[in-house]
């Protein structure tokens, strides 16, 4: 009980920061949106007559995007700074449930996902006219895929974050491989455009399973034959995100260390 | 300064044999060490002596190689939650939790603990409380220590560690914070120190341990360490005027050396009051009711650690 109160606690002194940081508004709010304003205005207009826009389309990728960015850069950026600047060892040094810490990033990356969600759709539907999801079974996938998708970026991003050396190159460390998937992954660019070797690398990674379910929800059931294996995949997708889930958490409760004994 | 170490009072920290190695590097050699209840130790050496290994590892933070610890009568190193609720600790650096306010990051490690202090009446304590309302990344470096001290108490521990918690404070600041640890003490609390400033020790520690190169070369209060209090005294003054033309007197039990240029007579002796009054009449004699400039100095502090210090040195260079 006290694990929760405190965790709660947490997600909130969490969100204090992170909206006071200009950094974290900057990389997670502005730099979608703009990504945002900018492919709706470059490319539009009908994928390989399926009747679907490209903003339609672009709606899924860059939410999934966007969910990995709030989780898995926010998480590995952040702790990596917590670690160097001594956060991290202070709160160790108290009574404080561990839990309680990760409760507080991980509804932080959840807490910030869901707003950033919300301003894109809110920008999406009414600038460039994009559908929202029209059955409750879709709406359903949506929170999974948001919920599902922020929770396992979290925890990868709990494990990426022992990576930098220092608090200062994080971000050096945190970009390259988020810039990567989201080029091979169906965010800005459809996948079946992609060589079957960049998209066999991206199906090892939540974010192109994460992007295809968003496809699931937000296009309608007629571009299903227009995805790989002219299918949507919301089982293998399941599988993909649950295994990353596990496995992140296990090498978490290995590997984390809140202070190096170096 | 509290009264004399209460010796009988039950030990807080004890550590036998602790032993910490980083690869080839033996960071902590053997540090025996018993802090008692109410008690200010104070842990002196220079940078990269093992201080700070020390003090992290008998805040849990590190483990050991080998040793027995017991803190506050549990091993650091397995001890759990209810133990951090007493122990309080303020570590080395700043530079975290810069988007928060004083009032925000006080109020949150107040959740952490059963029964913590108030959190305003710690921002007071700490003499921050028209900072309350503050970032971090706006205050200066002494206020954000006075906020790592904050932190370190709020819990109300019975120990509380301060690693170096004045380094880098103007003079002002620094008083403010050896009033803190004064006021604790008189809570009785228990207070592990390490520093490298000598006033520091002097003017809180109860006792003083001084480490070099992983180990305790000295202990004792600030008073008697390292023989200090039995050591030699120094008797100076300057040789002029009238006395200039007297020839300097026979001392028992006393070397004395005069310097030509500078006029300085400096006498080493065991027996100052005596020598003083051996000078007096010579002084009287030689037509001077004065001896110019006289001091007699015991050695400092400062002294006493930095001969401990190149003592160590030179015997690490015989062995090496």
């Amino acid at each position: 009980m006290k694990t929760l109160t405190l965790g709660a606690e947490r997600v909130r002194l969490e969100m204090k920061s992170f909206f006071r940081s200009r950094q974290a508004a900057v990389f997670t709010f502005f730099f979608p949106v703009m990504l945002l304003v900018l492919f709706a205005s470059i490319f539009h207009g009908e994928i390989d007559d399926s009747h679907v826009d490209f903003r339609q389309y672009f709606i899924a990728g860059i939410i999934a995007s966007g969910i990995m960015s709030t989780s898995f850069n926010n998480l590995a950026i952040s702790m990596a700074v917590e670690r160097h600047t001594g956060v991290l060892k202070r709160l160790a040094g108290t009574p404080m449930p561990k839990p309680s810490y990760f409760i507080g990033k991980v509804g932080m990356a959840l807490a910030s996902g869901v707003i950033q969600t919300a301003l894109m759709l809110a920008l999406a539907v009414s600038l460039y006219g994009v559908d929202l999801p029209s059955d409750a079974g879709r709406w359903l996938w949506f929170v999974y895929i948001m919920i599902m998708g922020s929770v396992t970026c979290s925890l990868v991003g709990i494990i990426y974050s022992l990576v930098p050396k220092d608090a200062n190159n994080a971000p050096a460390y945190v970009t390259p491989p988020y810039l990567f998937l989201q080029f091979i992954s169906g965010v800005f660019i459809v996948i079946t455009s992609l060589g079957a070797g960049l998209q066999a690398i991206a199906s090892v990674f939540p974010l192109r399973w994460m992007a295809s379910g968003l496809r699931y929800v937000f296009l309608p059931s007629s571009f299903e034959v227009q995805e790989p294996g002219h299918q949507w995949h919301l089982a293998t997708g399941a599988f993909v995100l649950t295994a990353w889930l596990v496995g992140a958490f296990v090498v978490a409760l290995r590997r984390f260390r809140f202070v190096d004994d170096r | 300064m509290s009264e004399a170490a209460p010796s009988s009072a039950p030990a807080v920290i004890e550590a036998v044999g602790v032993r910490k190695t980083y690869g080839d590097l033996e960071a902590v050699a053997g540090v025996d060490l018993a802090v008692h209840r109410g008690e200010v130790f104070a842990m002196l050496g220079p940078n990269g002596a093992g201080k700070t290994t020390t003090v992290e590892i008998l805040e849990g933070y590190r483990l050991r190689n080998s040793g027995e610890i017991e803190v506050l009568g549990q091993d650091p190193a397995t001890a759990g939650a209810s133990w951090r609720a007493r122990i309080g600790i303020v570590p080395q650096g700043t530079g975290a939790f810069e988007m928060l306010t004083v009032a925000e990051l006080v109020h949150h490690f107040a959740h952490f603990y059963e029964h913590p202090l108030d959190a305003e009446e710690t921002i007071e304590l700490v003499g921050l409380t028209e900072k309350r309302d503050a970032r971090l990344s706006t205050l200066s470096g002494g206020q954000q220590r006075r906020v790592d001290l904050a932190l370190g108490i709020v819990g109300d521990p019975e120990l509380v560690f301060l690693d170096e918690p004045t380094t880098g404070l103007d003079p002002q600041a620094r008083r403010q914070v050896w009033a803190l640890v004064e006021r604790m003490t008189r809570l009785g609390k228990t207070v592990l120190l390490t520093t490298h400033y000598l006033d520091e020790a002097e003017a809180l520690a109860d006792r003083v341990a001084v480490i070099v190169a992983g180990r305790i070369v000295a202990e004792g209060t600030p008073r008697d360490i390292g023989g200090r209090s039995d050591a030699v005294a120094v008797v100076t003054f300057e040789r002029r005027d009238g006395l200039s033309e007297a020839s300097l007197p026979d001392l028992p039990a006393a070397s004395l050396h005069f310097d030509r240029e500078t006029g300085l007579v400096r006498i080493e002796t065991e027996e100052p009051t005596k020598i003083i009054e051996h000078l007096a009449g010579w002084a009287r004699a030689a037509g001077s009711e004065e001896l110019p400039g006289l001091t007699v100095a015991r050695p400092t502090l400062e002294d006493t650690y930095l001969r401990l210090i190149a003592a160590e040195r030179r015997e690490e260079s015989v062995t090496e």
